[in-house]
């Protein structure tokens, strides 16, 4: 895509490598959609036009997709991504108490980032470590038994630190 | 002497700090000198013990320990070594006293059979434990519908929720004249509150596959797909490594065991959508496009996925295959019930003090599985409901505790099996609340293609947030019961078919609940934020500030060593005083 942004450029050449790699599979609009996300961070209209374009299919039927998926966001997310359990056992033993708790350690809203775009507040349905609820991950790591504000800040600080 | 040392690292021991622990014995052992095999396993079930070290030698017979600290480390290891174990903290060892010990022993563990037991990305480990025998046996002393038949006289049933009998789903896949069949493996385990699948896919990956390509052998397939959850990365990092090794071995791949036989399998992850759990819904998504469900019939074994017969099964149910196919149906066939035949895993979480997965004979007592195997409550409040099937299913309540845990049993409380989460309340919870929750749930992640789910689960959540908010009128029940029938009847999948499950066994069981909240104003529970009011105990105030200090609204007024006063105007009923407070001075009511 035509843009004079250097940085945003070298995102696109990667994004146009992994769209020549996967265009062998049958239809594969969703894996090329969690890696532009990689790449991106989010998956903004411009990006999705890209895809279109490249696969040569019509951008609603990315747009379609994108908005279908709870994984996918169209909105900047920022650099931590907390996914507040909230299946059944966390509701039980205290999920909103938690997000709560979040809530105002980071002043921010669910779905919020925060100012310094380190932290963004999300939802996921449930992680399946339901015996250690209330619980929340922050990438590909989990934390359990969230049920203190120090055991929160603790994390939280641990992820500031090395921002 | 040689020590064999296994940490759980699955993602329940991740996320109680197991890491920790194995760096502890990583570093204590290099630190010592101390030769030992230090190995990674998964999940043994007994989640709530976790962090779990397991340690043996040729002295000693394998002793599980529990909610090991890494500060333990060097004690436990010391201990083991002079020939006098540190007993304390053990759950699981012969002669063990530990509630546990009880707990493990009671089940009949074919599903988990080497979860928590081996190296879950070692394809040897799985090898040793006679890993991939059963497929041998398969493709050499087995014709197709010889494992097919095996498989129906097992009885077993389809494991992800509806209880399809498997082995005559198979017959149909087979029974199609296709030279292209696929093979699916549903793990895209949605109900919030059961986590056998992600137990397995973490913990002994190559069950599955084996499971798998036995199926696909005797339908007659040549690919497969495990269209596994986002949500579970640990889990599709096992599966890709297993793939990997079995392709290595030639157990994947062409001319499999020197046979005319290819398999080739692929992992597809999904994106984070309840609704793909259904099958139709699952092949749109694995197509590449919203996982939106597709009219049955035909159904997939004649035209499933890119139109072609496909056959698909849940991750327990292809966990089983191998176990049946190499110790007989019948040996299956003798646990459970007349139905229902072979084990079942259930996820037991919420207030149940011995949280975890656990696997037990069809027809056991709910009762039984609750108070023998869980361990009874966590805490002193009484026990009120067990939710099973997640949004699909119902909450059965304390009164229904004999019922026997078997597919026809179930759906005659109103619930469902489904995949076997089983959340146990006390009294700390709303049941009108929790019908709310999972309308909620429903009601997001329904795909919107049917009217009725799509608007209908919109206006019984209306209605449930009004009697939770006190705005409630009588003729609202029936409105929720009227709409709950159209629902069940205008909806073309298990989402919308299901969808008012919470709703009406909450009304069956636990009307009381709804009139008390409509007519008196009143949550018994003190859950529903607007039926509840938070009032400063006089007698009790001593005005420490404390909170007035943490108000996240100011709405606490008053001077030090004064009794203080909560505007009920500005409280959002949040609960932090009454959490804050040292003294018991707030009163919640």
């Amino acid at each position: 895509m035509a843009n004079n942004n250097p940085a945003k450029n070298i995102l696109y050449q990667k994004l146009q490598v992994v769209i020549d790699e996967k265009m062998e599979l049958q239809n594969p609009l969703i894996e090329i959609l969690h890696q532009a996300q990689e790449i991106f961070g989010y998956l903004p209209a411009e990006v999705q036009q890209f895809i279109a374009d490249q696969m040569r299919i019509p951008v609603g039927s990315v747009y379609g997709t994108v908005t279908f998926y709870n994984f996918f966001s169209m909105e900047p997310r920022g650099k931590h991504v907390i996914n507040v359990c909230t299946g059944t056992a966390c509701y039980v033993k205290g999920a909103s108490k938690l997000i709560q708790m979040i809530e105002e350690e980071l002043s921010l809203n669910m779905g919020e980032t925060t100012k310094d775009g380190q932290f963004t507040l999300t939802s996921v349905r449930c992680v399946g470590a339901c015996s250690l609820a209330p619980i929340f991950t922050i990438g590909e790591e989990i934390f359990g038994q969230i049920d203190s504000r120090n055991k929160l800040k603790t994390i939280l600080d641990k992820f500031n630190r090395y921002a | 002497m040689s020590l064999e040392i296994k940490v759980g690292l699955a993602s329940c021991g991740l996320a109680a700090g197991a890491r920790d622990v194995y760096t502890a014995i990583e570093n204590y052992l290099h630190k010592e000198k101390i030769a030992a095999d230090l190995k990674k396993t998964a999940c043994i079930g007994m989640c709530f013990a976790e962090p779990i070290v397991e340690i043996s030698s040729e002295k000693f017979a394998p002793i599980i320990y529990g909610r090991i600290t890494p500060e333990e480390v060097p004690e436990l290891i010391e201990k083991f070594l002079t020939g006098t174990p540190n007993t304390a903290k053990a759950i699981i060892a012969k002669d063990c006293e530990a509630e546990e010990n009880d707990t493990y022993n009671s089940q009949t563990r074919i599903v988990l059979r080497n979860c928590g037991k081996i190296d879950p990305v070692s394809i040897d480990d799985y090898l040793k434990v006679d890993g991939y025998k059963a497929l041998e046996k398969s493709l050499k002393n087995m014709n197709r519908t010889e494992i097919i038949d095996e498989i129906k006289e097992s009885g077993l049933r389809g494991r992800g929720g509806a209880g399809f009998p498997t082995g005559l789903k198979w017959q149909f896949a087979y029974n199609e004249n296709n030279k292209k069949k696929y093979i699916i493996c549903n793990a895209d385990e949605g109900d919030p509150g059961a986590f056998m699948d992600r137990s397995v896919l973490e913990g002994d990956p190559h069950s599955i596959i084996e499971g798998m390509i036995i199926g696909a052998y005797a339908i007659g397939a040549d690919e497969g797909y495990i269209y596994c959850r986002a949500e579970y990365p640990m889990a599709i990092k096992h599966l890709r490594i297993a793939i990997e090794a079995a392709e290595e071995k030639n157990l994947l791949g062409e001319n499999i065991h020197g046979t005319e036989f290819n398999f080739e399998l692929h992992i597809k992850e999904g994106a984070g959508a309840f609704v793909c759990g259904e099958e139709t819904a699952l092949m749109a998504s694995i197509e590449g496009e919203r996982g939106m469900p597709r009219i049955r019939p035909p159904f997939p074994a004649q035209s499933g996925l890119w139109g072609k017969p496909t056959n698909i099964n849940n991750v327990e149910t292809f966990a089983n295959i191998a176990w049946i196919i190499l110790n007989g149906a019948a040996s299956y066939a003798k646990y459970g019930t007349e139905k229902s035949k072979g084990t079942k895993v259930f996820a037991l979480a919420g207030m149940i003090r011995n949280s975890g997965l656990i696997e037990v004979p069809m027809g056991m007592p709910i009762r039984d599985v609750i108070y023998k195997v869980g361990g009874g409550m966590k805490t002193e409040r009484p026990f009120k409901a067990v939710q099973m099937g997640g949004p699909s299913g119902g909450c059965i309540p304390a009164k229904l505790l004999d019922t026997t845990i078997d597919y026809d049993s179930i759906t005659k409380t109103g619930a469902i099996m489904g995949s076997g989460g089983m959340v146990v309340m006390d009294t700390s919870t709303c049941m009108v609340d929790i019908a709310r929750f999972f309308l909620n749930f429903t009601q997001n992640e329904s795909c919107g293609k049917c009217t009725f789910c799509r608007v209908g689960t919109k206006r019984m959540l209306e209605i449930l947030t009004k009697i939770t908010e006190g705005k409630g009128e009588m003729e609202d029940l029936e409105k929720l019961e009227t709409l709950s029938k159209n629902i069940i009847k205008g909806s073309l999948c298990g989402l919308g078919q299901t969808a008012p499950n919470p709703v009406l066994t909450t009304l069956k069981y636990f009307r009381d609940e709804y009139v008390a909240h409509i007519v008196d104003k009143k949550c018994v529970a003190g859950v529903c934020k607007p039926l509840i009011k938070y009032e400063v105990i006089e007698d009790k105030c001593i005005g420490c500030t404390a909170c007035a200090r943490k108000c996240p609204t100011k709405a606490i007024s008053g001077k030090v060593k004064e009794i203080h006063l909560i505007d009920q105007d500005a409280c959002i009923k949040c609960g932090i005083c009454f959490d804050v407070c040292k003294f018991d001075a707030i009163s919640k009511s």
